[in-house]
């Protein structure tokens, strides 16, 4: 089974292909999406296992020696993110079955939604940073098609945008790569690190450091270059944005971290602390945006921004607390993240509107409702047990370390700016007088609860079974922490 | 207002067998010396597209009675089971298998599995392409 941290991208992508030739039937579409993700979270959560067991797995395509072949890579940082991406995914198929309609259903939609994640499965794996453009090619392609789909105004005006800035930042990547290539003159990710530690990382390579922080900041949204990011992602139904707000922005947070971890790691003091400032910037600017609308999309929409600073401040760290919290956070936002999507969606479905002021009262016809939107509420702020306190603890810990008082006084500020802002979300739809809601039938609402509890719950236990965990979030920082496993993992022999 | 394209579409009926051919000959040249599937694929879109230009998209549709779409799903399969097949062989992904043979009529042959991977990405590019075409003219 040498061939097994690639069946999270096989298996997606086979029944992407096979959904291809029933575009009219919608029942088998949705059996065979949902089939096809139970069948690549099995893989997953077998290759977790493996990698706890035995290391780093790692093969080389078309077994061709390793510096020379593109290498897939899968130690416990990126087997997590695998696990988590296609947990989520499967949710918001169930989720979409009933609030995302039979028109895009016949369009392809849950094909589109199993191509990006091989794609996101395929950036998390890959060794190699020339396939990890050919895999960032593959999930922003299946995510224009999910953007667009449905046609509606607003979805074609931002899409336009969505796909000019992507463009550019693709093209800026290929530059970036091509730069890296004339430098060291490899393209797998262990050999680049291996000959820049020979070179000493001159200021060159620094420069490099720059452009890719640029390249995937654009598409992890950090400080300055989020812009694009809130109207783009307003445009689409729910559950894409769900799946876009959860998965997308990671995938540029997990670029960042892996090249900042393994490469630039000879001159932190000018990269990671590039990194730690536009963090923190990006932690304000999040904050500002989160306050500042009455749109719910909007304010969760700028949450993710502000999760993408705190856990790039983790990783700026570079010591054990700092890194680990920053994987911890990172999947909890993955979780939560996905969570409130669900429940915004579910308002806005009851009350018919997205806008705080025009609701009021809902505790009154959906009490459960409340309940589970105050525990999501409490876990995106940390608030212990829930699942978003010990990333940020440990962070926290990580930047007392490393003497960066202030930035840490930022986050601890920031904990307090994002509990605001989703109580006022709480506060404004839940209580207050009711207002008249426009007649829906109680059915979707009761099966859109379904997914969404229960990724309520797994977030909850997440928080809960920290102790549990801790063991696997140890392997993932490692890696992290020391790239000679990585090294070593793919250039053994 | 009718044009008079009777020599447009007597010289395609010709020449879209003439290219065809060639796309086919691109196609399997492309093992040792430049061509492939990719390029092959692209040849076989041109001699469509120049039917479509000669003709329209109803009598096309009429002569290729095929959904594209189908055409794309067929070739990612034959892809993707190409190198998938390495899976069942506990070989790393992506490993290919080659041998020479002596055919009847052919002689000496080199077959190799990459030409299996390689029809795949021909049908993939042609589907595409040819939906691409076929909906942006379809709006017409």
């Amino acid at each position: 089974m040498i061939n097994l941290l690639l069946f999270p991208i096989i298996i997606p992508f086979l029944f992407a292909i096979v959904l291809l030739f029933f575009k009219e039937r919608i029942m088998l579409q949705r059996g065979l999406a949902v089939v096809g993700l139970l069948a690549a979270l099995a893989a997953s959560l077998f290759l977790v296992h493996t990698v706890k067991q035995d290391g780093v797995q790692t093969i080389t395509l078309g077994s061709w020696p390793a510096p020379f072949g593109i290498t897939m890579v899968s130690d416990m940082f990126s087997a997590l993110l695998v696990t988590t991406t296609i947990v989520i995914t499967l949710l918001v198929v169930i989720y979409s079955f009933t609030s995302i309609g039979e028109a895009r259903e016949h369009y392809f939609y849950y094909s589109a939604i199993l191509f990006m994640i091989t794609g996101v499965n395929g950036a998390f794996t890959t060794g190699d940073i020339f396939n990890m453009f050919v895999f960032f090619e593959v999930l922003l392609i299946a995510s224009y098609v999910l953007i667009v789909l449905g046609g509606e105004k607003r979805q074609l005006r931002e899409s336009i945008k969505y796909i000019l800035i992507n463009v550019v930042s693709s093209a800026l990547f290929v530059i970036t790569v091509a730069y890296l290539y004339s430098v060291v003159g490899t393209l797998n990710m262990a050999d680049i690190s291996v000959k820049i530690t020979q070179v000493g990382q001159p200021g060159i390579i620094t420069v490099i450091a720059v452009l890719m922080l640029i390249v995937f900041g654009i598409k992890g949204s950090i400080f300055p270059l989020y812009f694009w990011l809130p109207g783009s992602y307003a445009a689409p139904p729910i559950p894409v944005l769900a799946l876009f707000g959860a998965l997308l922005t990671k995938v540029g947070v997990y670029a960042i971290m892996r090249t900042y971890t393994l490469f630039f790691v000879h001159h932190t003091d000018f990269t990671h602390g590039l990194l730690m400032i536009l963090a923190i910037l990006t932690i304000i600017a999040g904050c500002i945006g989160a306050l500042a609308y009455f749109d719910l999309k909007q304010i969760v929409i700028y949450n993710i921004v502000i999760a993408v600073g705190v856990i790039l401040f983790g990783a700026a760290q570079m010591n054990e607390s700092g890194l680990s919290g920053a994987v911890f956070y990172l999947i909890h936002d993955m979780l939560i993240k996905g969570a409130l999507f669900f429940l915004i969606g579910i308002i806005i479905y009851v009350t018919g509107t997205s806008d705080l002021r025009k609701m009021g009262g809902l505790m009154k016809t959906h009490a459960s409702l409340g309940w589970f939107y105050l525990i999501a509420a409490f876990g995106l702020a940390g608030i212990p047990p829930l699942s978003g306190f010990i990333g940020k603890l440990l962070i926290v810990e990580g930047a007392f370390q490393a003497d960066h008082i202030w930035g840490s006084i930022i986050i601890l500020a920031s904990s307090l700016v994002v509990l605001l802002s989703v109580i006022r979300i709480f506060i404004y739809a839940f209580w207050g007088e009711p207002q008249a809601l426009p007649a829906t039938a109680s059915q979707p609402y009761k099966k859109m609860m379904v997914p969404t509890v229960l990724l309520i719950v797994l977030s909850v236990l997440y928080g809960i079974g920290t102790e549990w965990l801790v063991p696997y979030m140890t392997d993932a920082s490692n890696v992290l922490l020391q790239p000679s496993i990585y090294i070593d993992a793919v250039l053994k022999e | 207002m009718r044009t008079n394209d009777v020599i447009l579409q007597t010289t395609t009926k010709v020449v879209f067998f003439i290219i065809f051919l060639f796309a086919i000959h691109i196609f399997f040249a492309g093992h040792y010396t430049p061509g492939g599937g990719f390029v092959g694929g692209l040849l076989t879109t041109g001699a469509l597209v120049l039917l479509l230009l000669a003709f329209d998209l109803k009598t096309v549709q009429k002569a290729l009675p095929f959904n594209f779409v189908i055409v794309i799903g067929i070739g990612l399969l034959l892809a993707l089971g190409t190198a998938a097949g390495s899976i069942f062989f506990n070989v790393p992904f992506f490993t290919h298998a080659f041998d020479d043979f002596t055919l009847p009529l052919f002689g000496e042959t080199a077959l190799h599995t990459a030409m299996l991977f390689d029809a795949g990405v021909y049908l993939v590019v042609v589907g595409s392409a040819m939906t691409i075409i076929q909906s942006i003219g379809g709006d017409a």
